[in-house]
């Protein structure tokens, strides 16, 4: 009988009554042949793996992490309170030492959901991962958290949550912007004033291989994950950089999943995209799945796999290499660049940008406050306004946010309830409350 | 008339019923080492002065397989695997003769490496120069498309008298358990083949022409001749046997939970409407994980002879017995020997149990009577928790869509149902510390053998259509069929129904017990690019476990309910 070497839960939920709409990618049928290969494979019956029932997420989850407008139950539908729930699962039973690591096999996805949530972006509503991650930090009182987003899109979503959290190392692997949605992940976005570092980039060309991609991984992740020491770590594990996605340019390969979770030994892992719902998810969930669990996964290979036609071209090598030297330099001066930011004076930094939410096709324009703060991610202030016109305040205090953070945001939520916005919302993360005003 | 037999490791149960009811019933002890005799005597003990023209039917159930696999007295299995891409294959070896060989086929039933018939023939040469007789051939998602198990097939059949193919045993996904279920109806063949050969030939002797079935796991019956193409369907039937026994008694209306308390342990399975549930994939039996349709239970090791310690100032009991209870000579103290120092069983040597009770209750610091109430306490409390346990597993099953989700049906059982040898005893003691009803199962001491007598043909088929591929594949048959664009759910539901009925018939069903249930209907689109260019559809269909129509047995109102104290 297979055993294996480490105790493995997964969570399964393809949602096979959900669609965007019937011929989108993100459809019913969108797991269905990696379930049959699961099923197939025996995988639940390998002793050491368990497949947890998911249970469902909160609305009080749901507002630790995102701004809803005008509310959390017209931002989801059940699948999404599900698929948030499945990964939350799985984080539970890892910090409650019922299995040492796990997969949330879950739809629909959520890296793409920014702390704003007014329509769908990317196939995404609300932030799988960071539901889970602020539930177990309020559960359990952990704190330094890294999240690695190997999906070949960039984790906007993601990054706009722990844009201000110097807690939250947040690390994207993804085909450069400049070829792909959401065009954006470049080396350039580092996080923001109190946060400057603990957000990485690593954009990659076209046609990057198991070789460029696995080299980076080795040579510039792990150190960096190394050096941050973080309590957890999550990889929202999408499965699109495979040579045989319909939607993007890369060429991984089942093996080298398996082999990129094998070097980053993630706690819990969250599927992300990945829309070659024959060719590669059943074959990359095999790997991921039995690489988790330390079980062999050397026979996971896809039976149209033809090495030499997605071997890396060397100026792929070339530029990958330089990349990472590029990130890795990044990273050593972000104490340096941290205090650059401070030595005008300033104590508040204030950026404007639009947000375009092209699921539901609807653009937002945000004007962000951001107090800096040396003691703690620092109190946030945005003024969010959509085409359609609704203006609304959001006001969020971190959860271990100073004394003078916490008062600079309640009295931002204070003056918000008089000036001109149809809502005033405030997420006081140290009381775990949210207000609406 | 119908008769029923349940040979089981202790005793042989056999009744005789008509449509009023049970006309008679015996038990004779089991001989282990020759089964053969113990059914016989069985029938020979009811048959008497009964003419043999008025048997209709007749249904067996033993632990013929179910001991030859535990004893590992199985004959030497040829095996072939065809695998594929995932797990290394290897991890699933069944013994020295397992061969790994070219040929693959996908998810969808597309074919990615085709078979090399020279490899088989050299494999299948070999097999008979080592005098192996029974070959299985396995392939990874043979039930999506049974091509290459039937080419492999055909080129091993010369060479070997049985070859038994994965596609067969069931439509459900998982390749190791199809290699396990293959492999051990290849391995109790032989024996189950010349056992019931032999039964058969005795039966007609006795003027007895009857059809013949034989009990499964699931609840469900086939017939003798079905039983010698899949004959692994027939280990563990004797548990089955006993909760279709209790299938009359438990009111239609509830969530039952039937308990079957024997000697060393107590099974435990659910019943819902009057309708055992079913493990979701299969038994798990011993070392092997299998797709063999069974009844999902739950056994605790405690019975009435469990052996009863105290470590620690703790009672522990079971999960072993050290043969009898005191009061029958044994060495070690046990419930039963509680229940005749209570003076609730008059059985037995009252003064040996009485003084084994009490050297437990001087170490309990508890006088005798004191002990034995505690130690039948503790016994329930554990059995009450095992079922609470049973429970919440079963409502906790992963549900795979937002519908069941939402939805899900959760069980909330109100009514245990106790049968076996020593349940009358331990009736009162689970009612007073249960909130659930109990209620003792009539004629309990028989209850395997009528559940056996009554049990109805169980069985299922698992259609999936492939509109873009123009394939319909249907499990437990060699049979593929060409379908158009325009093949609907409409369609797929009429011949699943039909090759279920098909296949009902053949397993010796009788038309008016066809109770069909849909137990998967779904369809996806299938998609290439961003247009729709087919359909993948999926629908099940079984005859559930269930009781034949025409037979009349005492039902809930007559069975005995214990009063818990509260009430």
């Amino acid at each position: 009988m297979l055993k294996a070497p480490r105790k493995t839960g997964l969570v399964f939920f393809p949602a096979f009554d959900w669609a965007i709409s019937p011929t989108h990618p993100e459809r019913e049928e969108r797991l269905l042949y990696t379930q049959d290969q699961v099923f197939e494979e025996g995988i639940l019956d390998i002793e050491g793996i368990v497949e947890l029932r998911p249970e469902l997420a909160t609305i009080e989850d749901v507002q630790r992490v995102h701004f809803c407008v005008p509310d959390v139950e017209s931002a989801m539908t059940e699948s999404h309170f599900i698929s948030a729930g499945g990964a939350m699962t799985i984080g539970r039973a890892v910090l409650d030492g019922e299995i040492e690591r796990g997969f949330a096999l879950v739809r629909p996805p959520g890296h793409h959901a920014m702390r704003m949530v007014r329509g769908g972006r990317g196939f995404c509503q609300v932030n799988n991962e960071a539901i889970m991650i602020e539930a177990l930090r309020q559960r359990y009182g952990i704190r330094k958290v890294a999240i690695i987003d190997t999906d070949c899109h960039h984790g906007d979503g993601t990054q706009d949550i722990y844009w201000h959290d110097p807690d939250t190392l947040f690390i994207s692997l993804h085909q450069d912007g400049r070829t792909l949605y959401p065009g954006l992940g470049f080396p350039e976005e580092q996080g923001g004033p109190n946060a400057l570092g603990t957000t990485i980039n690593i954009p990659l060309p076209p046609n990057t291989s198991d070789a460029g991609y696995l080299e980076i991984v080795r040579d510039t992740v792990l150190p960096i994950l190394e050096e941050f020491e973080p309590e957890l770590i999550v990889n929202s594990a999408g499965q699109d950089n495979h040579y045989s996605d319909p939607l993007t340019n890369m060429n991984f390969t089942a093996q080298g999943y398996a082999e990129l979770t094998r070097l980053l030994k993630p706690h819990i892992a969250v599927l992300e995209g990945g829309y070659s719902i024959e060719g590669a998810l059943p074959y990359v969930n095999m790997g991921i799945i039995l690489s988790m669990a330390g079980v062999d996964y050397s026979h996971v290979i896809e039976p149209d796999l033809c090495p030499e036609s997605i071997a890396q071209p060397p100026e792929v090598t070339d530029y990958v290499r330089r990349l990472g030297e590029i990130t890795r330099r990044n990273w050593n001066e972000r104490h340096d660049r941290r205090a650059a930011l401070r030595a005008n004076g300033q104590t508040i930094l204030r950026r404007s940008r639009q947000v375009q939410y092209d699921t539901s096709g609807i653009l937002e324009r945000q004007e962000e406050a951001i107090r800096l703060c040396d003691d703690c991610g620092g109190a946030l202030r945005i003024e969010s306004v959509t085409d359609q016109g609704v203006p609304v305040l959001a006001i969020h205090i971190p959860p271990h946010a100073c004394d003078a953070c916490r008062q600079t945001g309640r009295d931002w939520f204070e003056q918000g309830k008089t000036g001109d916005f149809e809502q005033v919302f405030l997420q006081d993360r140290p009381n775990d409350r949210f207000e609406v005003a | 008339m119908i008769i029923g037999l349940d040979v089981g490791g202790t005793h042989t149960d056999a009744v005789l019923l008509d449509c009023r009811g049970v006309v008679e019933r015996a038990k004779v002890s089991t001989d282990e080492t020759d089964l053969f005799r113990s059914v016989l005597a069985g029938l020979d003990l009811i048959l008497e002065g009964t003419d043999p023209g008025c048997i209709t039917r007749i249904v067996l159930s033993t632990t013929l397989t179910t001991n030859a696999i535990v004893r590992n007295r199985v004959e030497p299995v040829g095996m072939i695997v065809c695998s594929g891409p995932g797990l290394d294959p290897e991890v699933h070896r069944t013994g020295p003769d397992y061969h790994v060989v070219a040929g693959a086929i996908d998810h969808r039933g597309r074919e990615i490496q085709p078979v090399d018939p020279d490899e088989i023939v050299a494999i299948a040469a070999g097999f008979r120069e080592r005098g192996i007789r029974q070959v299985a051939v396995v392939g990874k998602f043979s039930c999506r498309n049974p091509a290459h198990e039937v080419r492999i097939a055909e080129l091993v059949e010369p060479y070997v008298e049985r070859v038994f193919m994965g596609h067969r045993t069931s439509g459900h996904l998982s390749f190791p358990r199809r290699i396990a279920t293959t492999f051990l109806n290849a391995s109790v063949y032989p024996i189950h083949r010349a056992f019931f050969e032999a039964v058969g030939g005795a039966l007609r002797e006795k003027g007895l022409s009857a059809p013949v079935h034989i009990m499964k796991a699931d609840g469900g019956t086939m017939s003798l001749e079905a039983s010698i193409d899949a004959p692994g369907q027939t280990v563990l039937s004797g548990p089955a046997a006993s909760i279709m026994g209790a299938i009359p008694a438990a009111p239609a209306e509830e969530d039952v939970v039937v308990l079957d308390i024997g000697g060393t342990t107590t099974d435990i399975a659910i019943l819902v409407g009057g309708v055992p549930l079913l493990q979701p994939v299969g038994i798990a039996f011993g070392r092997f994980k299998t797709l063999i349709r069974s009844l999902q239970t739950s056994s605790i090791g405690i019975g009435g002879d469990s052996h009863i310690q105290v470590s620690d100032g703790q009672l522990a009991i079971g999960p072993d017995r050290c043969g009898p209870p005191r009061a029958f000579g044994g060495p070690e103290v046990t419930p039963t020997d509680a229940f005749v120092t209570l003076g609730e069983l008059n059985a037995g040597d009252a003064a040996r149990a009485t003084a084994g009770v009490t050297e437990i209750g001087e170490r309990l610091g508890l006088d005798e009577h004191a002990a034995a109430q505690t130690l039948i306490e503790t016994a329930c409390d554990r059995i009450l928790a095992a079922v609470d346990e049973m429970v919440e597993q079963v409502n906790a099953q992963p549900v795979y869509t937002i519908h069941e989700m939402l939805d899900g049906y959760r069980i909330r059982p109100t009514r245990l149902l106790v049968l076996g040898g020593p349940a009358e005893h331990f009736a009162p003691y689970l009612a007073a510390r249960s909130s659930m009803k109990v209620s003792l199962v009539p004629d309990w001491g028989v209850a395997n053998a009528i559940g056996a007598a009554m049990a109805r043909t169980t069985c299922e088929v698992s259609l999936v259509a492939d509109t873009e591929r123009g394939l319909v594949s249907v499990s437990n048959s060699d049979a593929q069929w060409r379908c158009d664009r325009h093949y609907t759910r409409v369609d797929a539901l009429r011949q699943a129904s039909e090759a279920l009925r098909n296949l009902a018939i053949e397993s010796g069903a009788d038309d008016e017990d066809m109770d069909l249930e849909l137990t998967e209907d779904i369809q996806f689109n299938i998609v290439n690019g961003f247009s729709t260019t087919g359909r993948n559809i999926r629908v099940s269909l079984q005859i559930k476990p269930g009781l034949i129509h025409g037979y009349r047995l005492p039902g809930s109102a007559s069975s005995r309910l214990f009063r818990s104290e509260g009430c």
